[in-house]
């Protein structure tokens, strides 16, 4: 083959990967969100309380153990699993019972949902339940929100103040 | 080997543009040598743009614009390089894979390289879509916090990840900076595991050849000049990326996990690299015999330990316990059985007079012996003075193309063919000898074309003797479908010799 064939078929090539790389670096478009949408973001990272009460060991339960574990009073380290329900307008739109982490389930329980919803306004009501030997559930907050195009609003909780916080 | 359409298909479309690449520049026989000089073309750009780069959340996304703006030519050439590079080192690293796939290099010998390769993928990966979290514009927020999801979804992970990202005030310097050296580290480890992954090659061709290489540097700098690459937005954790401009080329995985849901994405690439990591255990092809070393001909003399193209050989002590002598001694499981070794062995020459012609190193399938044996009965019977041919199964059939006027004789590599075998021939009354290779750079072992090349210019031994005719020998390298040229050597031999009988 000549070599002015050889360059002509080479720039057709090099232009073919040029164009295939200039056209799948930026198109077709990703619709991340639906237009005119906005989102929730259910995030709580929380430590539901313990399980059981502490127990004061008796003179006999001590004598068996090792002189250097002889502690007073056992506690136990299981915490209760989290449950969370977010209604949106008044319908349930998640629901979760979250476990605690840990191989003795005694680290926090992670809730972590997004959840779409037409952008404007929304009626919102949070309920969460972190002791597992409580009846109903232990915080709740009910708000409306306006959200704009494209908006995240963010449930968490406020572990210091022992809140529901929408951000 | 592989005889399915699949691969049939992939030859024709390999040998369709030959032509267009001569001299073993066609891009889909060197792209790992591409991926290569992509990775390395990352590493360069790469560095100079973190010279340039502010860790922190603030800082990152007002410098890299600043490269673009404030020195256009330099730093914003750069930056789109280092982009453009990205998709070209993914886009040449899983045509590599797939090749190698097609073409059933994946098992015995080469197991270990493949191996090796697979967690390559997940590296790169790694290191593309990191890079994307470092501009921090809308892009860069879409893709980290897509992939804080996405890890999060991992059952040993507490799913807290994603909470890094809630807000603005989430993300903080310190953590910006883990993220800055996830997309140092990691290719880092690209780097580390592409060591690894050589190990079994010798010589491997890290870059491919020079005008293929400028060929490709011209490219990625005419379409970063053409179609320079921009930041959008600042990133706001308050608002949704909506519409992107996606990457498709490095963060498809990120709109596929969401498409399918995380655990679904988790298990089928659990999958896919299982099935990848188990392909070696179902070879293609049988395992043929691998090379033989016969100790009373092998004085230990390194030739074939030089040219294995899988250093499968090794010397130690020779066993006859002089002081000092050595002998080769085959690694079976590396052995890729293409007599490449053979073809290296000062024994191996047909001149020797011997009834039986045993070589230091030698295949058991298609010894130096048989072929002697076969090339001497052949010309015997000859009536009129042949053309030899000497091919490589993988490669043109000369055998099949055999004319009245024609010997063929398919080796299990052309660099199995000691260049004695020519001088033999010619003077066993051959009107002349064609050694005709695979096309340039489709060597199913790598070395065999560049081996015989070398032996015949008298550049390596062992070489072919000057005292051959140049117009009695035709050295070419061609595709299995360019029967054209095959003839046009052999017309060509017959008329040089009928012209030397006249004179």
């Amino acid at each position: 083959m000549n070599k002015p064939l050889i360059w002509m078929g080479q720039a057709v090539l090099y232009a073919a990967l040029a164009a295939v790389i200039l056209v799948f670096t930026r198109w077709p478009s990703y619709q991340n969100l639906p237009a005119d949408s906005a989102l929730i973001k259910l995030s709580i990272s929380h430590q539901g309380k313990v399980l059981g009460d502490c127990v004061e060991q008796t003179p006999e339960q001590l004598a068996k153990l090792p002189p250097n574990m002889r502690a007073p009073v056992s506690c136990p380290r299981e915490r209760s699993p989290l449950t969370i329900e977010i209604d949106v307008d008044g319908v349930l739109a998640y629901r979760q019972v979250a476990q605690p982490s840990g191989l003795s389930s005694d680290g926090a329980a992670v809730v972590y949902h997004r959840i779409e919803v037409p952008a404007g306004a929304h009626a919102i009501e949070v309920r969460m339940k972190d002791d597992a030997r409580s009846e109903g559930f232990d915080y709740t907050r009910s708000e409306t929100v306006t959200l704009a195009p494209a908006e995240i609003l963010v449930v968490d909780f406020d572990a210091a103040e022992r809140r529901i916080i929408l951000l | 080997m592989r005889s399915g359409p699949v691969r049939a298909a992939w030859l024709r479309i390999e040998e369709t543009i030959d032509p267009l690449f001569p001299g073993g520049t066609n891009p889909l026989r060197n792209l790992g040598a591409l991926a290569c000089l992509m990775f390395a073309a990352l590493l360069l750009s790469g560095t100079y743009l973190y010279i340039h780069f502010d860790t922190s959340t603030d800082g990152a996304w007002p410098s890299i614009n600043r490269l673009s703006d404030e020195q256009p030519w330099l730093g914003g050439l750069l930056r789109s390089m280092h982009r453009y590079a990205a998709d070209l080192f993914v886009t040449f690293t899983l045509l590599h894979l797939l090749r190698e796939w097609v073409l059933g290099h994946y098992s015995s010998f080469r197991a270990m390289t493949w191996l090796t390769g697979v967690p390559l993928l997940a590296f790169m990966y790694v290191s593309g879509i990191g890079g994307f979290w470092l501009n921090w514009d809308v892009l860069g927020q879409y893709a980290a916090t897509a992939s804080a999801e996405l890890i999060d979804a991992l059952p040993m992970l507490d799913g807290t990840l994603a909470r890094n990202f809630l807000d603005s005030g989430a993300v903080s310097d310190r953590f910006f900076s883990l993220l800055v050296f996830i997309h140092l580290g990691v290719p880092l480890m690209l780097l580390f595991g592409l060591w690894f992954h050589l190990q079994r090659v010798t010589r491997p061709r890290i870059l491919p050849p020079r005008a293929l290489m400028f060929g490709q540097l011209a490219l990625l700098a005419a379409i970063a000049l053409a179609w320079p690459v921009t930041s959008g937005a600042p990133a706001d954790l308050g608002r949704v990326p909506v519409a992107l401009a996606l990457d498709w080329f490095v963060l498809h995985p990120l709109p596929l996990a969401t498409s399918l849901s995380a655990p679904v994405f988790w298990s089928l690439l659990a999958i896919l690299f299982g099935v990848l990591l188990m392909l070696p255990t179902f070879p293609d092809r049988q395992r043929e015999p691998v090379a033989v070393v016969d100790a009373d001909n092998c004085n230990g003399c390194r030739r074939c330990v030089d040219d294995c193209p899988y250093s499968a050989i090794t010397l130690e002590a020779h066993p006859d316990g002089k002081p000092g002598k050595q002998i080769a001694v085959v690694a079976a499981e590396r052995c890729a059985s293409c007599g490449i070794c053979a073809g290296a062995c000062p024994s191996a020459t047909p001149f020797r007079s011997v009834i039986e012609l045993v070589n230091g190193i030698d295949m058991p399938q298609q010894s130096v012996d048989s072929l002697r044996r076969k090339l001497v009965d052949d010309l015997a019977r000859a009536e009129s003075a042949p053309v030899v041919v000497f091919g490589c199964r993988h490669g043109m059939d000369v055998e099949v193309n055999r004319r009245i006027d024609v010997l063929g004789y398919n080796l299990l590599c052309i660099g199995l063919l000691p260049p004695s075998f020519i001088e033999y021939a010619l003077r066993g009354g051959a009107a002349g000898v064609i050694v005709c290779g695979c096309a340039d750079a489709s060597c199913e072992f790598r070395l065999g074309n560049q081996w015989t090349r070398e032996r015949m210019l008298g550049a390596r031994e062992p070489h072919l003797r000057r005292t051959v005719p140049p117009d009695r020998l035709r050295v070419m390298m061609v595709g299995r479908h360019e029967q054209g040229q095959l003839d046009a050597a052999i017309d060509s031999l017959r008329q040089n010799a009928s012209q030397g009988e006249i004179a």
